[in-house]
């Protein structure tokens, strides 16, 4: 037992100090969480502002000019372009040079009179005049998100328009907005990104350390020597583990200084839910290394490990939304889990012990993983 | 039949030989690497196997050393029978590899640290015997110096200083000096012959034949086969040719001519000379040769004594022509 733990020590000196050595690896231990912390937090929003549109009016009047301005004044959009016609308009969206146009028609003063949107109640008139919109938006619908966020301008109000007090609807259901009342999307970018560089940087880490030793004939010194099997694999996994804690500690700590994420969660939930998601990608790591032949190979499998980490996760788009079968792949990944138990702990403060599907499925996981590990890790050359 | 006599002489049998194999094959899918090899190695012996590339020297050590498992046969090296127990085995044998497989990003020290942490020694013993080693093997100097920068004969300096940090009583050495020059060797063989008076037994691989010469005994390997074993003295009083050494003019020609005869293994270009192999069956090679129409009265014949490499070439060649059943077989380095 002693010589056991020495032996464990022993690997894990040597790992550090080759890690120490390696200063391009030991940068990205530190760059790769701060730059991507840094891109993806100012990149990643979905509270779409200024988007790029053009306008086609054919009533080329006063009103027509204060529609336009008003409309403007929302900031959801950005006149760029002017069109005198349908089909220099489509030309422009095809272009890409707008996303979307806004085609105000001859008759916009009739129709605005009547509109609800004015506020001035529902008209005493025919049935078929009452209701005509304004005007029209021609939309680039293939990125749903910007067409979405163009559709939330259907029904704006235009009370000032003709400086009239806002007829205010009530709402049919009242929202409450719990735990990012604001909407900002990097109160949810910055846990979920915890999950993804991790499951990139643990994943690889461990993966290319039992295949570096094979491919450059460490192995064949290793294995003749008294190192049992579990042995290696502990003491190849411990220094990662210290790594792990550091890079939440930088992503988890720039979010709250630099991005303002609220940190409602205890320390100690943090530290137990790492721990559990950083064994499980510890020892996904080492099945990878048990089956790639080379660090080349190694890397590709993080990659394809990664990928769905990133996209199924729930990382970037909710898994409520996803089809039975990727719901089912997403389950898979320890990333789904851990992305559920570090929002809960950060966002909303809850226990990891009352996130229990998930903290046993990371718990399992990890177990079935070190089996098949050890199992396929054989100590000879065969 | 080995195992019942091993049961009846008890454990004098076991004891007297470090390694013991019987019938040790080891197949790679379609090609044997190792074919029934019977080896005997008496303790505190240098031990030699000399073949080609490919004759399946590494196979078999790794078969010796438990790395590999055998397809069939008996290994029993230090009393332990493998693969059953080759973990016990750990703490007595020292394997120094082909490749260099220490680490290149650590120090000589911190190598010799790893290692020896590996090996279970107490700090205590640790610090002994890592500056006895260093001076041992002549790397005061370079302690701090890492692996990657040293000179082919520092790195295998250290990594033999690596096998023996734990004292083992069997080292096993594969090729340990293909990347080293002939000064660096002679001091590395006089390392060994130390060990081996400290009671280690050794077992080294090679493809020199002046290296084959200094093992005290020696086993001759070809595609997987034992072709000969003996100390290097008998293999060359007992070779199966004579040789014939000629002092000629047009020496590719007349070799050419030569080795078409049916009595003639082999014959070498050494500088002036044809070095000729004929059979031993022969009981005149010179008068053979000088009747041959291709050389002339003039041309010097003369009947020489052998060396290791005619012994290793009458022993590799003759089995080709005697049963080419054999050289179907390859063979894994």
């Amino acid at each position: 037992m002693k010589t056991s733990l020495l032996r464990i020590q022993s690997i894990v000196i040597k790992e550090l100090l080759q890690l120490k050595r390696d200063k391009m690896t030991f940068g990205m231990v530190i760059m790769i969480p701060l730059v991507q912390l840094l891109l993806f937090a100012f990149a990643i929003n979905t509270n779409i502002r200024d988007i790029p549109v053009g306008v086609l009016d054919h009533s080329q009047t006063s009103l027509s000019r204060i529609l336009q301005q008003t409309v403007s004044a929302t900031g959801i959009v950005k006149f760029t372009h002017s069109y005198t016609s349908i089909e220099e308009a489509q030309i422009a969206i095809d272009s890409n040079k707008v996303r979307a146009v806004f085609i105000i028609p001859q008759d916009v003063s009739q129709r605005l009179v009547r509109s609800s949107s004015v506020g001035l109640g529902l008209p005493a008139s025919s049935k078929q005049e009452t209701s005509r919109p304004v005007a029209q938006w021609l939309v680039d619908g293939s990125d749903t998100m910007i067409a979405s966020t163009i559709k939330s301008l259907r029904n704006m109000p235009l009370t000032e328009l003709l400086d009239k007090p806002a007829n205010r609807n009530t709402a049919t259901f009242e929202t409450t907005l719990l735990y990012n009342p604001e909407q900002r999307s990097v109160v949810n970018i910055v846990p979920g990104l915890v999950a993804v560089i991790l499951t990139m940087t643990m994943i690889m880490f461990t993966s290319a350390a039992i295949v570096r030793e094979q491919e450059r004939g460490n192995m064949e010194m290793l294995i003749t020597t008294p190192l049992a099997p579990l042995e290696l694999m502990i003491g190849k996994i411990v220094p990662y583990i210290f790594i792990g804690a550091i890079q939440v500690a930088i992503i988890l700590g720039l979010g709250y200084w630099v991005f303002n994420v609220p940190f409602n969660g205890g320390l100690t939930q943090l530290a137990i839910a790492t721990f559990l998601f950083i064994c499980a990608s510890l020892v996904l790591g080492l099945v990878i290394s048990t089956i790639a032949k080379s660090q080349l190979q190694s890397m590709q499998m993080t990659v394809f490990v990664l990928l769905p980490s990133i996209l199924l996760s729930g990382f970037m788009f909710p898994y409520e939304g996803m089809p039975l079968a990727a719901q089912y792949i997403a389950e898979a990944l320890p990333a789904t889990h851990f992305i559920r138990l570090i929002r809960g702990v950060v966002l909303r403060d809850v226990a990891v012990v009352d996130m229990s599907f998930d903290m046993l499925w990371l718990i399992t996981f990890t177990c079935f993983g070190l089996l098949v590990a050890a199992l396929r890790f054989k100590k000879s050359l065969d | 039949m080995s195992r019942l006599n091993n049961k009846l002489s008890g454990t004098d049998n076991v004891n007297d030989y470090a390694i013991s194999a019987t019938q040790l094959t080891r197949n790679f899918s379609n090609l044997t690497a190792v074919s029934a090899l019977d080896l005997q190695v008496e303790k505190q012996t240098i031990y030699g196997f000399l073949g080609p590339n490919g004759s399946g020297k590494t196979t078999a050590i790794r078969l010796l050393t438990g790395l590999l498992k055998p397809s069939s046969g008996e290994v029993n090296i230090l009393g332990c029978n493998l693969p059953k127990e080759a973990q016990n085995l750990r703490m007595k044998i020292g394997y120094m590899t082909q490749k260099f497989s220490l680490y290149d990003d650590l120090t000589v020290k911190e190598n010799l640290q790893f290692v020896s942490k590996i090996y279970g020694l107490t700090p205590n013993e640790q610090k002994a015997r890592l500056s006895e080693l260093l001076s041992v093997h002549q790397l005061t100097q370079q302690s701090n110096q890492f692996a990657d920068s040293m000179s082919g004969g520092q790195k295998q300096r250290l990594a033999l200083a690596a096998s023996v940090i734990h004292k083992p009583k069997l080292l096993f050495l594969d090729e340990p000096t293909s990347a080293v020059d002939p000064q660096n060797r002679r001091e590395f063989w006089e390392q060994l012959f130390d060990l081996c008076d400290q009671g280690t037994t050794i077992l080294v691989s090679t493809h020199y034949m002046d290296e084959a010469e200094r093992c005290h005994k020696l086993a001759i390997l070809e595609n997987g086969i034992k072709r000969a074993d003996d100390t290097p003295q008998n293999l060359m009083d007992n070779m199966a040719a004579q040789i014939v050494e000629i002092g000629a003019k047009d020496l590719r020609h007349i070799k050419d001519q030569l080795i078409q005869l049916p009595q003639v293994v082999s014959a070498a270009q050494l500088g002036t000379h044809l070095r000729v192999l004929v059979n031993k069956a022969e009981d005149d090679p010179v008068a053979l040769l000088q009747q041959q129409p291709c050389l002339h009265t003039s041309d010097k014949l003369a009947l020489v004594r052998p060396s290791l490499e005619d012994v290793f070439v009458s022993c590799t060649n003759q089995k080709i022509t005697d049963d080419s059943s054999t050289t179907s077989q390859g063979g894994i380095g």
